[in-house]
């Protein structure tokens, strides 16, 4: 398959029923202007399967999840090597439609963004309308249903989905961040510490929604909370950044591997709270 | 019964310090100050302009000469030629500040952002007189044969048309000179650093999680910029455009060295002669007689209380909107 049949062959708006699209990334590296933030890091992310990417503050798990959906070049002086693979073809090579790329791999991040001057509905259907996707009136009533309800927010919206979506708490604004994302129908989901501006209820709707979000979507979270690591993620990477050198991947596996049976000292630190 | 006892809202005070006490009483007076001089510079006018306004009431306003030998002043066809010539610099002027402010905020390469910047800026620096001097010697010649086209194409529409054969082989061309057009191009010049400026800075502040937002739902620079920038810029445009209008209406040497003095009522700006307020003052303060000069400082209070109007409606637009508490104007 060619790089612009793969990425214009997920136009269909039903939930993906064997989409099994997964994400590696090989050799990446990160800079930020000279300062190198990331070392070579290789980390296969397998489809309909929570990743987890777990570490200190500043250790480049951050960069590299902006990485995968190349938002990471969109800082000044932002500039990365190696690659990352989506169904096996480089997201970063020339030939690419970033647009495209990026409708298949959204994204959810650390502070809820909702576009204020949008209702509810207008928020859950934003990207189709930003990715120029013509719908039809009942396709969108829909695709506006269908994806609050994977989002876990029909129940509390159904009424008022006129209303503007800065009107609701924060923890309702990132399930409709959830749900505007689901709308373009990726194949994965990356989410940037989605739960760190919530409440503890919240937090916990979100990780229900992520359980019923991985049969279809491949999901890579990055999150500080560790207990969250554990009861939504299947596979966990541990990354590091020792004093002076750039971050990278100390131990990679399933989560309950990482967490019970950790094979490096610094990793079972880690879990075990002595440090970060 | 002591304080903690009585279940009522209770007065709330602290003590200042000398220091802090006398610090807020320069500012306050300084900011008093301001609103005291712009205040005694409409009472002077209003002051000034009740001779006048009792003399010829209603009239004033609706005469269109301004022969104060005769004894006949009014304003209505100074007024139309104002409006004309800030409408035709907003025209123009708005489509290419709102163009370049998106460029330079969105579009342009970091390294030449600042740049840009700087000569937007310089444009405002220039001297309204320059840009009169350019728009008489250079923009007026060229600008005609513009004029002339448009007279062509879409004379059969009252603004456009003029009173001459445009197609005439030996076209009349001074009947397309010193017009309100030519006049309003070169005020443009004046107005877009100004409303560039206010856009700019607004365009700047949009959220950057919004704008990731929607780039990260596969949006185009372009589709963002529509979805997050504009409708967060919402105010300063606005406001800026505003802006623009208030510095038009009140432009005065530039106008005053391109246009023909001319007071009858019409609507075909691009023909030869019109007037503005305060080409008008301008143009008759050094030789006016102490009625003329009445009727003059009316004809200014009329140009203050229409700009104020302009400005505080923009205020109004621009504090009402999202962007506003970070759009200066």
């Amino acid at each position: 398959m060619s790089t612009i049949d793969f990425l214009e062959d997920s136009l269909a708006h039903s939930a993906p029923e064997s989409s099994a699209v997964g994400v590696d990334a090989v050799a990446v590296s990160a800079w930020f202007g000279s300062n190198k933030v990331l070392e070579r890091v290789n980390l296969s992310m397998p489809p309909r399967t929570v990743t987890a990417l777990i570490g200190p503050s500043g250790c480049g798990k951050s960069t590299f999840l902006r990485i995968l959906n190349r938002m990471h070049e969109s800082v000044p002086a932002a500039k990365m090597a190696g690659e990352v693979r989506l169904n096996g073809q480089d997201i970063y090579a020339p030939s690419v439609r970033i647009t495209h790329m990026r409708k298949r791999i959204g994204m959810v991040f650390q502070k809820p963004n909702p576009f204020p001057a949008m209702s509810i509905a207008e928020n859950v259907t934003a990207g189709l309308k930003l990715t120029g996707t013509k719908v039809s009136r009942s396709e969108r009533s829909d695709i506006i249903e269908g994806c609050l309800r994977r989002g876990g927010l029909w129940n509390e919206v159904k009424d008022r989905l006129d209303e503007p979506g800065q009107a609701l708490s924060g923890g309702q604004q990132q399930r409709l961040c959830i749900a505007r994302s689901l709308a373009v129908n990726p194949d994965v989901l990356l989410m940037d510490e989605p739960c760190s501006a919530l409440d503890p209820t919240s937090t916990r709707r979100i990780e229900e929604t992520i359980a019923e979000l991985a049969p279809d979507v491949t999901i890579v979270i990055v999150t500080h909370n560790m207990q969250q690591a554990a009861r939504v993620s299947q596979q966990c990477a541990f990354f590091l950044a020792e004093q002076g050198s750039p971050g990278g991947i100390v131990e990679a596996g399933t989560t309950k591997q990482l967490f019970e049976d950790p094979h490096d000292s610094r990793t079972a630190d880690y879990v075990n709270g002595r440090f970060g | 019964m002591t304080t903690a006892e009585l279940d009522t809202p209770r007065e709330l005070g602290q003590v200042y310090s000398t220091a802090d006490k006398a610090f807020r009483r320069t500012t306050a007076g300084i900011g008093m100050t301001v609103l005291a001089l712009t205040g005694a510079i409409g009472l002077f006018l209003g002051y000034q302009a009740i001779p006048t306004l009792r003399r010829y009431g209603l009239s004033f306003f609706t005469e269109n000469q301004w022969l104060p030998q005769r004894d006949v002043v009014g304003l209505s066809s100074v007024l139309l030629g104002t409006v004309e010539v800030a409408l035709v610099a907003l025209v123009v002027g708005f489509p290419l500040a709102l163009m370049t402010a998106l460029y330079i905020s969105e579009y342009a390469p970091r390294r030449l952002k600042s740049w840009f910047v700087g000569l937007i800026d310089l444009m405002a620096a220039v001297p309204s007189i320059i840009y009169g001097l350019w728009g008489f010697f250079f923009l007026q010649p060229q600008t005609i044969h513009v004029s002339r086209w448009l007279a062509q194409h879409f004379g059969w529409i009252p603004v456009f048309h003029v009173d001459t054969d445009p197609n005439a082989a030996t076209w009349a061309q001074t009947k397309f000179t010193a017009s309100a057009f030519i006049a309003g191009l070169a005020v443009s010049m004046m107005v877009i650093p100004l409303a560039c400026a206010v856009m700019r800075s607004v365009f700047a502040q949009a959220p950057l999680g919004e704008r990731e937002a929607a780039l990260a739902l596969g949006a185009t620079r372009w589709g963002m910029i529509r979805t997050v920038v504009i409708p967060f810029g919402q105010g300063g445009i606005i406001g800026g455009t505003m802006l623009a209008l208030g510095r038009a209406l009140g432009e005065t040497v530039a106008v005053l060295l391109i246009i023909s003095p001319a007071f009858d009522i019409k609507v075909n700006i691009l023909q030869v002669g019109t007037e503005t307020t305060s080409a008008l003052i301008a143009g008759l303060f050094g030789e006016a007689s102490k009625a003329q000069l009445s009727a003059l400082l009316t004809a200014g209070f009329v140009l203050f209380v229409l700009t104020l109007a302009v400005n505080t409606v923009a205020a109004v637009f621009v504090n009402r909107s999202r962007s506003g508490a970070a759009t200066e104007i």
